[in-house]
This record gives structure tokens, sequence and C-alpha cells, in this order.
């Protein structure tokens, strides 16, 4: 069609349609059938079904070093040019299809979830916008058009969180995400400078090509390795960033699914993956440390949480932390993996807890009950037997980010363990990163068992409402069930393998890990092999740590052996601190916002109230002193003495000549004869 | 059309001799000859862009018509791919800015009258290639200003007004001088294509009271036209006389009025004292860097809307002035400093006339609700969204541009600029991308207020945004979105003459070396 | 004895004679005569220096000239100061200093 290619064609497509259809519904939207949510889902479907056919003839090519690049100029002062362009391979088509895929079943999703909702044209709009985003930065073939979509992400994040702008909360949240996201886009900038500055050019392959002719090292790169992470760690979500995350499920629910879950948050990993090769050793430590330390920070808040939405928040951060800290160790294909099928459950999860939401929507709108929280697990419990599809999908899910055999959680993650386990062997002085790691394991099992335990078992905890709870609709549930098959891990290992521990598929046949460009960093095959040698070694641990976090849910929140209040009592501190958050918005308003903003007003003052006031005033003030004085001295001093006194002293010797003005002609005449003879006597006596 | 240029500048005076013509009363005519001869300039600018060919950095359509020839002072228009960007904004916004003011009811006649003259002068400042004139028409551009203020301002107008005049007065009286002592040493002439020779070498090595020349000139200059910028710390007369002007001067002034300081210094500062430049691009670049802070964190405080625009405008120039400064990366002339010179330049171009988009933009939308509300004040408003959903797609357009989100032309300015400069200025650069962190902030935090939450009964019957202020701003919005896409056509414009500006500069500029 | 001194000097004190009649005397008549030897004793210049210097038959036309104005003046003078003892019945010229403040 434009460029002559079916892979390039087909992408721009699948990037453009959804802003066409963003476009179409933001402006006539309103006027036409169905508030055109259909335009929308015909975008979508579209561009999933090319994804779909785009996947099909990388599995048909099979070959792993499958590239297309489309270059064109953007910006050509002579010297100074930009170039935007495409970069398709294996990773991008994957990347297509997983958002192709998510965003298809929340628009489906949405139709019920969003029905009568007072902007439902702009929902889809933003819905197209944000698609159209997300896929642009997965085409990205440089940083410049990767740092044009992030931003787009991040507005059209912001939009969607606050769809529900009446509430204040909503509000907060959107623009606390906007202002955190670009905090690390603020490192990302400065990244994109340093690397632009030293390599002249944004494209990742002439980045790469600069790195490895070592136009950018030593500090220098680590730094800006360290600015482009930043991007990432703002976007997904990662500590001290982590604080948007959570607050951003004030969005409808299958927004969080689409972005706060499976792909916008994941574009940081994508980054990080897609940068991999220019990292230094310096900064993928930092990377895994900061990626662990958030796997293991996050879960353990999300233990304690109550509403439904901020434990899956919580899981997410401590999922995407889990994968950034494979990019850490180096295993970076892992980090992809696991973001795949992190997808797929967490979306289903996502969806799933969406739909118990609506129910306990609906029962608590027949009851006339606003107070009550339809989001908190305290008001739930046993919803098993009225909702069972959501039940048993999420349940699935749960197995799946739990690491259980059979499910797709298992294979990634235990890719993930193993490159950890790998690291850590190769850097003894690390071990705390396998702690992490595994930590994080245990929890997570531990507190998605207990979100089901709660939700979908036990004893309902509100009866009335409980009476009128009901499973979703079929366009809800549809979504549900495919993600949750798409959680099993067969779908990964196909077609060589059926084996569930083993991870051989099409997956790691197709997306195979490249070489760092830097000096000083293992091969990638130095970290296949030792990833492949820890790897029983990580399935034992996990499933180890897996079937403990399992069971003591279980023994908590199943059976009730182990009484939670007392452990939480026991804790009581760490309780505290988890349930709060540990209370880093807090902090975070304490040390930083509040006293910015006390800063900025008293800026302001100093600006307007005293420098302008008193300075710039004070010129015009002491012009007019300095006026006054001088009008002073010119009146007083020079008119009135001077000038005026020049006329007074010529009156004051009128009044002493009138004297002379007898009046007598003699007199006059007397003195003309005086002046005579002075006259005479002057003239006489120069002549003598 | 041969003396097009003329014709661009004196258009507006012909339409105010007609509309002395006409009885005070006709208000509606008065309005429709206004909109009418700024119709036919922006005609006419439209077609000069047609014809202009972007591919040679001179000087074009030169006009040269003897006037006061004791004194060597000759009526020189000349455009070129730095003046023909404005020509073509303040054209546009000219007209656009006869819209704006569609409402003034008091002495129309007189409001127009002004309006079209101060329009004569701002074109004659961007097409002036004699010193003289130059300075005339800066003058020309004071004096109608400071009645539109003082006369069809908010409730403080006379202080606002005296301020702007005064401050922008003691600003010309320095360059005045500047001038003349351009003129006394370079061969007497006020001809700037001849002073652009004859200055560099003229003044090299030259001392008075033990100072450079070229220093004393340069910052003579400079503080003449900074004032203009505004430039920190002259800046202060900025946010008053835009909370006091009428909602068209607000456009104006911020559109264009505030682009005159920064194409002075690259006309003059830049071409005639290119020694000076190196000598002052750090200052240029702190100068920026204090701006883009001190700005944002001032507009972070403000309560006032129009304020808080007005300091975004603080903010915003402080970008070019950033921008700017990187020229001396490309002294050498060799590959990669030519690119962050090129960067950086362009982007400050780019900068002024997005600024110009931008802020037209954000002050008309002020304007509206102003006009709906009778007031200003960010926190007396809330969930206005709901309220007036159009006039909040717009507001919303605005702000993203204003801050510098992609795809729309803002962007593409500021990451030329922080590209362009980062080579040179790397701390200044890294301490200034804090604003990208800043400008969102404002200018979100305000929105929420003003936007987002319950909705305020009080305003629940305010009439949405209409089609005469949809008028407005559409165009603006359409090319804030359009160059941000695909910024080719301003670049493709610009780069002839700004890439023999930076050669003239390093070039040139070699010379002295160190002052 | 014929030559020019003498004539001057008669002349100089004619004129001093005029001038101290003019200036001490304060009846208006005796004023007049004060001025009347004032004009003769120009007359008397005049004609030596008609006689004596160079001014030939001019300086008689002068000496002339000087007697027919001097009777012109003497009979507006006598005018006046009937006039002036019409008016004020004196003619001492003190009495009539109208013009005095």
């Amino acid at each position: 069609m434009i460029t002559g290619n079916f892979y390039t064609d087909a992408s721009l497509v699948i990037l453009f349609l959804p802003l066409l259809g963003f476009v179409i519904n933001i402006l006539f939207g309103k006027k036409l059938p169905r508030q055109g949510d259909w335009i929308s889902i015909s975008a979508i479907l579209t561009t999933l079904v090319l994804a779909l056919i785009l996947f099909a003839i990388m599995l048909k090519n099979w070959d792993y070093k499958f590239s297309h690049e489309v270059i064109m100029p953007w910006i050509d002062m002579g010297a100074f040019k930009i170039e935007l362009g495409f970069w398709v391979d294996n990773i991008t088509i994957v990347m297509l299809l997983v958002v192709a895929l998510i965003s298809s079943m929340t628009h489906i999703f949405s139709l019920e979830y969003m029905k009568g909702d007072i902007r439902y044209n702009r929902y889809y709009a933003y819905l197209g916008l944000f698609t159209f985003s997300m896929n642009g930065i997965v085409l990205a073939n440089n940083l410049m058009s990767l740092y044009i979509f992030w931003e787009l992400v991040g507005v059209s994040s912001y939009l969607l969180i606050g769809h529900w702008f009446e509430k204040n909360s909503a509000a907060d949240a959107s623009k606390k995400a906007f202002l955190t996201n670009r905090v690390g886009d603020i490192g990302f900038f400065i990244g994109i400078m340093l690397m632009f500055t030293a390599i002249g050019s944004f494209n990742f392959q002439d980045v790469f090509a600069g790195v490895s002719d070592g136009e950018i090292k030593g500090n220098l790169l680590t730094l800006a390795g360290l600015g482009l992470f930043m991007g990432a760690v703002g976007k997904s979500s990662q500590f001290p960033l982590h604080i948007w995350l959570p607050d951003a499920m004030e969005g409808p629910t299958p927004v969080s699914a689409l972005m706060h879950a499976a792909t916008m948050v994941a574009a940081g990993v994508y980054l990080t993956v897609r940068l991999f090769p220019i990292f230094t050793p310096d900064a993928l430590v930092t990377i895994a440390y900061v990626g662990g330390f958030t796997a293991i920070f996050a879960a353990t808040i999300a233990i304690t949480q109550n509403d439904i939405k901020k434990v899956l928040a919580y899981s997410t951060v401590s999922q995407l932390g889990y994968m950034i800290l494979a990019v850490g160790v180096g295993n970076y294909t892992a980090a992809f993996f696991h973001l795949l099928t992190h997808a797929m459950f967490k979306a289903c999860l996502f969806y799933g807890s969406g739909s118990v939401i609506h129910a306990m929507h609906h029962s608590l709108h027949n009851l006339h009950d606003h107070d009550t929280d339809p989001q908190d697990m305290r008001n739930m419990g046993g919803f098993h037997k009225k909702m069972p599809i959501t039940s048993t999908t999420m349940t699935l899910a749960t197995l799946a980010i739990a690491g259980v055999p059979l499910f797709s959680g298992f294979l990634s993650k235990d890719a993930i363990l193993a490159g950890t386990l790998y690291f850590v062997d190769q850097n003894p002085q690390h071990m705390i990163l396998a702690f992490f790691g595994f930590g994080a394991a245990a929890i997570t099992a531990f507190y998605m068992f207990r979100l089901i335990f709660l939700t979908f078992h036990g004893e309902p905890k509100m009866p009335k409402v409980f009476e009128g709870i009901h499973e979703s609709p079929s366009l809800m549930t549809a979504p549900l069930v495919i993600l949750a098959a798409l959680s099993t891990y067969i779908f990964y290992t196909l077609p060589i393998n059926l084996i569930p521990w083993k991870d051989y598929g099409w997956f790691t046949k197709l997306i195979k890990a490249k070489d760092s460009v830097v000096a000083g960093t293992p091969s990638a095959k130095e970290i296949y092999d030792g990833v492949h040698y820890m790897h029983d070694l990580a399935l034992v641990l996990s499933l180890t740590v897996a079937s403990i976090g399992i069971g003591l849910s279980f023994l908590m929140y199943y059976r009730s052996t182990i009484s939670s209040k007392s452990w939480a009592k026991r804790f009581g501190t760490f309780y505290r601190l988890s349930l709060n958050k540990y209370y880093f918005d807090e902090i975070y308003n304490r040390v930083f916002y509040q006293p910015f903003l006390k800063f900025c007003n008293i800026v302001a003052i100093i600006d307007w109230d005293l420098y302008d006031k008193y300075f710039i005033n004070g010129f015009g003030h002491v012009t007019k002193l300095l006026s006054k004085v001088t009008g002073q001295v010119d009146y007083d001093g020079l008119d009135q003495t001077l000038v005026d006194g020049v006329g007074r002293s010529a009156g004051g010797l009128g009044k002493g000549l009138k004297n002379i003005q007898t009046g007598r002609l003699q007199n006059y005449m007397l003195f003309a004869l005086i002046g005579v003879i002075i006259i005479l006597i002057v003239q006489y006596s120069v002549i003598l | 059309m041969s003396n097009i240029l003329s014709w661009i500048i004196w258009l507006p005076v012909i339409g105010m001799l007609v509309i002395s013509l006409i009885p005070r009363n006709n208000s509606k005519i008065i309005k429709q000859i206004a909109a009418i001869t700024s119709g036919i300039q922006l005609l006419l600018a439209t077609y000069l862009w047609q014809v202009f060919d972007s591919s040679i950095g001179e000087m074009q359509f030169m006009e040269r018509v003897e006037w006061i020839p004791s004194f060597n002072i000759t009526y020189i228009l000349g455009v070129d791919g730095l003046s023909l960007p404005m020509v073509l904004l303040m054209a546009l916004i000219g007209f656009i800015g006869i819209f704006v003011s569609w409402n003034i009811d008091k002495a129309v006649k007189g409001y127009f009258s002004l309006f079209l003259l101060l329009n004569t002068g701002v074109m004659g400042v961007f097409l002036a290639l004699d010193f003289f004139l130059f300075y005339i028409f800066w003058e020309v551009m004071l004096l109608p200003m400071y009645f539109l203020i003082g006369m069809w301002g908010g409730p403080q107008r006379e202080y606002a007004a005296i301020k702007f005049f005064l401050y922008t007065l003691a600003g010309s009286v320095l360059m005045l001088i500047a001038i003349l002592a351009l003129y006394f040493t370079c061969g007497n002439t006020f001809d700037m294509l001849v002073l652009m020779e004859t200055a560099p070498v003229a003044l090299n090595g030259m001392l008075w009271w033990g100072m450079s020349a070229i220093k004393v000139i340069w910052v003579l200059l400079f503080i003449g036209f900074a004032i203009k910028v505004p430039v920190f710390p002259f800046h202060t007369w900025l946010p008053l006389a835009h909370v006091e002007a009428p909602t068209a001067i607000s456009v104006i002034l911020a559109g264009v009025l505030l682009k005159l300081g920064v194409y002075g210094i690259l006309r003059i500062n830049y071409t005639m004292l290119p020694d000076g430049v190196f000598w002052f691009a750090g200052a240029l670049a702190l100068l920026g860097l204090i701006n883009v802070i001190w700005g944002a964190m001032c507009a972070l405080a403000q309560k006032d809307l129009k304020k808080l625009v007005a300091y975004s405008s603080v903010n915003h120039m402080g970008y070019t002035l950033l921008g700017m400064s990187a020229v001396i990366a490309a002294s050498g002339m060799n590959g990669s400093n030519l690119i962050s010179a090129q960067a950086g330049v362009g982007g400050a171009v780019f900068q002024m006339f997005n600024h110009g988009t931008i802020s037209a933009m954000l002050f008309i939308l002020v304007g509206v609700i102003y006009d709906r509300a009778h007031h200003r004040d960010i926190e007396g408003f809330g969930g206005l969204a709901s309220q007036m959903p159009v006039y909040t797609a717009f507001v919303a357009i605005a702000f993203f541009a204003g801050l510098g989100l992609p795809g729309f032309s803002g962007f593409v300015s500021e990451a030329m600029i922080f590209i362009g400069a980062f080579p040179v200025f790397r701390t200044i650069v890294i301490i200034s991308t804090l604003g990208i962190l800043l400008n969102a902030a404002y200018f979100l935090w305000a929105f929420q207020r003003m936007f987002f939450g319950p909705a305020n009964e009080k305003y629940n019957d305010l009439p949405e945004i209409n089609s005469r202020e949809l008028f407005t701003v559409i165009p603006l919005a359409v090319i804030t979105l359009f160059l941000g896409v695909y910024p080719r056509p301003f670049l493709d414009l610009v780069s002839s003459t700004l890439n023999l500006l930076i050669e003239s500069v390093v070039t040139i500029g070699g010379y002295a070396g160190n002052l | 004895m014929d030559n020019l001194s003498n004539y001057v000097l008669i002349s100089a004190i004619l004129f001093s004679l005029g001038l101290f009649g003019v200036i001490t005397r304060r009846n208006g008549v005796a004023v007049l005569m004060g001025v009347e030897l004032i004009l003769n004793s120009a007359n008397v210049n005049f004609l030596a220096f008609a006689r004596f210097g160079g001014m030939n038959m001019s300086g008689h036309v002068y000496a002339l000239f000087v007697i027919v104005l001097a009777a012109a003046e003497a009979a507006v003078a006598l005018a006046i100061i009937i006039n002036i003892f019409n008016n004020f019945r004196t003619i001492n010229v003190d009495d009539v200093s109208e013009l005095k403040q």
C-alpha cells in the first residue's frame, strides 16, 4: 500500500486505525448510533486480525532474526535531522498481538461494563487513542518516537483514569499518574539527550552501533542507561515512583486491565528489553535492585489491602518488578516472556474483579445502598456459587500468577528466577536479589489466594448483598474465558513441547536474546546456558515457595485454622506499615509536594509582592522621590530664589530709585550734569 | 507587487484612516473595516509566504527609498526566514485579535484605530532593515499599547499601562544609545545589512572606559530586548500588563510582542556583535534556565488563571533563550556541533512561533471564561468539564500544548532546544528539564481545580463557548497540532536563514575570540 | 583776543549760567530764560567754529536755525506757562509736579 512491504503496511494500519476511531468518536461520537462504540470495536478487531496474521506469518517464517525497518525523515535542517520510523521484528509482532488482543477484550468487556455511562463515546475514543499510542511505542525504531508515544500513552492514561472526573479522587489520581510519569520522563529525556549528543542519532540500531564502537562509554553510558531506565521506572511504576499505579485504579476497571496491568505499564519493561544491549553492568545491577526491591516491597503491601483492585494493583507493581529484575540480571527474554504471560493472566484477573465489582454494584444499587464499598473484599465472600465463570477463570489466572505448573506464569516466573539464581551464582555479593525474587513469589501466591478465598469462598459477609449477586453477562465473561485459557502453558510451548515444566516453544525459539554491545558483559549465550543450568534448582525452589504461600493462605482464609487477625496483631507494626503502604504518599506529601508548593508560593510572593512591588516599583518610587527633590530645588531653589530673586531685587532697586524720581526737572538736570561731569572726569583720566 | 512589504506594513494605517472617517456610533462598520483590513493583510502575508523562496537565506523583497539622506537614514524593508514566520504570526494573531475584541463596546472607534496602528508598528519592526526605522516602529508599537491597556483594561489599568510603558521605554532608551553608538562607530549608517558587515570589524578591540565596546553595546541592546522578552529579572511588568489588558491585547502581547525581544536579539545582537554572543551565551543559557524554573514556580502558585498563563509565558520564553545560546556550539563548524547549533537556534525560533499560537490560544480561552463568569479565580471554579464540555476540550488542547505534549508543536521546539543546548550547557539543561515536570504540574493542577471535581452549582447555566470564539481558537489549535505532527513546513521555511545566521555568528565571531 | 578759546570760554560761561538758572530757579519763566542762555551759548559756539574751525557757512545756518527754534520754543513754552498759571495759579515748577506719585 504505502511502503510496499506487508509488515510495515500492516503495522501502519494497526497503528493508525485506532487513531481514526479516536478522531471519529471524539468529534462525532455523540451523534452516531450507539455513540460510535461500533467504530472503535470494528477498528480494534481489524487490528487484532492483522496482528494475528502477522503472528501467523511469524510462526510460518520461523526466523528469529527477522526484522524490518522503515525510516521516514521528520525534521531536516541541514545538519540537524530527526528520522522517525518503524521497526518490526518478532518482539514487535508479539507485542502488537498482546496490545490488540487485550485492547479488543477491553473494548468488548466495556460494552456491558460501561453501558449507560455519561461519556460513553469519549471512553471509547480514549481507548482508541491509547491503543494508537501503545502501538506507537511498540513499533518505534528510535528513541524520539518512543518518547513521543510514551507521552501520548501517559496522556491517554490521564484521560482514562480521570474518566469519572466528578470524583475528586479520580481527578487527583489522574494528575498524580501523569506527573509521576513525568518525573521518570525527565530522566528518560536526559538519557535521550546523552545518547544523541554522543551518537548523533536516535535510531536504536545506530545507538547500538555507536555504543559498541565506544562513542559513549563508561560512567556516561551508565548514566545514559539509568536515565532511560528512569522512564521505565515511571511508566512501569517501580519503586520509588510506584505511588501512582494503585491510585490509577480510580479509572474504570477495564481500563485498569488494559493499561494499568497488561500493556501501558509493561511499556517500561518493553523499553528496557528493547534497549537491553546498551546497559552497562553497573546500570544493570541498579536495575536489578530496583526491580527486585519493587517486587518484594509491593508484594508486602498487597498482603493487607482490602480493596480488590488495590490488591491487584500492588500485585501488578510487584510483577513488573519481577520483569525489571529479569532485565537487570541479564535474562531479558524472560522479562519479555513474563510480560506476555502476565498480560494475559493479569488482564483476566482485572476483568474478573471488574465482573465482581459490576455484580456488587448492581446488587448494592438494587438495595439502594450507596455507602458500602463495592470493591472491599470484606463485603464479599462465597461468590463462587453465584458467579461460577468469574470465579473459575479468576482462580485459573491466580494459579498462573502464583507460578503453579501447567500455567503460563510458572514458565515465565521460573525463567526469571533461574536467571536471578545464575546472576547470584556469578555475583554472590548480590545474594539478596534471590531472596527478593523467591520471597516475592511466596508472598504473591499467598495474597492472590487470599483474594480468591475472601471473594469467592467462605460465608457471604453481607447476605443481603449476596442475594443480589449475579453472574455477569456473556460479553463480560467471554474475555475472561479467553484470557483464562491463554493463561495455560500450552499456548506458549506449542508447537514443540507439551511438557508443562519445560519452557521450549515458539517463544523461546523465536525470541532470542541479543548480545549486549557493552564491553565486559556476559554474552547472551553465556546467560542462556547459565539459566539453563539453574533451571532445575529454580523450579524446585519456586514450587516450594509457591506451595508455602498457597498453603498458608489456604489455612488462614479458607480453613481459618490460623487466625489472620492474631497474626496481624503479632506483627502489628508491620501490619500497619503495609496497610498504609509504608506511608509513602504521606511522606512524599510532607517531604516533596507541600514544601515545594510552599516554596513556590514564597517564590511567587518574592516575585510579585517583594521584587516587583519594592524593587521594580522602587525605581518608580526613587524616581518620584528624586523628582520631588529636584522639583523642590527647581521651584524653591531656582525659581523662587534665583529667578524671582532677580525680579525682586529689581523691584527693590526700583523702590530705592523711586526716591530719586522727584518729578523736579531741575533735579534731573542736576543728575544729568553730574553724569556729564563724571563722564568727563573718567574720560579725562583715561586720556591722561 | 514589488512593494508588498510596504503594503503589509501600511495597510492597517489605511484601515485606520478609513475608520477615522466613520461616525463613532457605527461600531459594526468600524469592526468590519478592521476585520477586512486585517484579513487583507493576512492574505498578503500568506501570498508573501507562497512566493518566498525558502532555499535562500538572504533578505528578499527588499525595498529601499531615500528618506533623510543627510543622516544616512533610509527606508529599507526586507524579509527572510527569520522575519517571515513572525510576519505570518502577526498577521494571523492580528486578524484573530479583531474577532476576539468583537465585544468591545467602549470607544470602539479609538480601540480599533489603535489596534490597527499597533499592527503596523509590530509589522514594521519585523520588516525594517534600517536601524532608525526599526527604532521608530518600535516606539510606534509602544504608544497604542499604552492606550489599549490604559483605557480598555481591568481595574488597575492605569497602573499597568504606565508601568508597561515606562519599563519598555527604559529599554528603548538603552537601545537608542546602542543604536547611536553603532551609528557613530561604524561609518555613520543605520543600514542594518551594512552594519552587519562593518560592526564586527569596526568594534573589534575598541575600548570604552576600559570596557570592550562590543560588550557595552551588547548589554545595552540586550537589556532593551530582554525587557520585551521578558527575561528574568525584567519580567514583572508582564503578569500585570496581561492581567489588566483586555483579552485581545493580551493575545497580541503574548502572541507577538514578546517575540520582538528575541527577534531583536537574533537579528541585531547575533549578526552585529557575534563576538558578544560567545561572551554572553553562558549568561543567556542561565537566564533561560531561571526563566523556565522561576516562571513555572510562580505559575504554580497563582490563583488567577490569567496570571498563571502570563507566568507560563515567562517560562516558555526561557526555553527560547536556552535554545539561542546553543549557537556557540557550532564554532569551528564541524558536523556534530553544527547539529546542536541548528537544533538549538531552530528550536528557539520554532518555540517563538509556537508560543505565539499556544499562548494566544490560552489567553483567548481565559477571556472566554472571564466573559462568562466575570472572574478568573482558579479556585472559584470546579467541575466545569461537565458544564462546558467543548470549552473544556479546547482548554485541554491548549494546556496540553502548553505543557509540551508530543503531537503539539511546543514539544518539537522544546525537544529541539534541549537537544541543541545539551552538549554546550549540560548542567543548565539538565536542571531545566525540570521544566518538563513543572509545566505539567501547573497546567494540570489548574485544569483539575477548574474543570474536575463536583460541578459548581453556580455555573450550571454558563453558556458554552460560542461559534465566534471557536472561530478564533480553532485555527490556532489546528496550526499547533499540524506543526506538532509535521514540523517540516516551518523548519524548512527558516532553516536556510538560520544556517546562514549560525555561520555568520561563528565565523565572524571567531575574530576576537576572547574579549 | 581774537582766538577760538575766548569764544568757547564765553560760550561755556553762558552755558553754565543757563544751566545754573535752569536747575536752581523755581520760577518757570526764569527756567525758560536759562534755557535761552544755553541755546545762545550754543549759538556762540556755532559761530565761533564757523569763524575759526572748518564749519564755514553751515555754522551760520545752524545758528539761524537755533534762533528760529528758540523763538518757537519760547512761544510754546510761554504758552504752556500761561496755561499752567491758568490751571494752578502759580508758575512755580515745584508745585506742578503732577507726574510724581
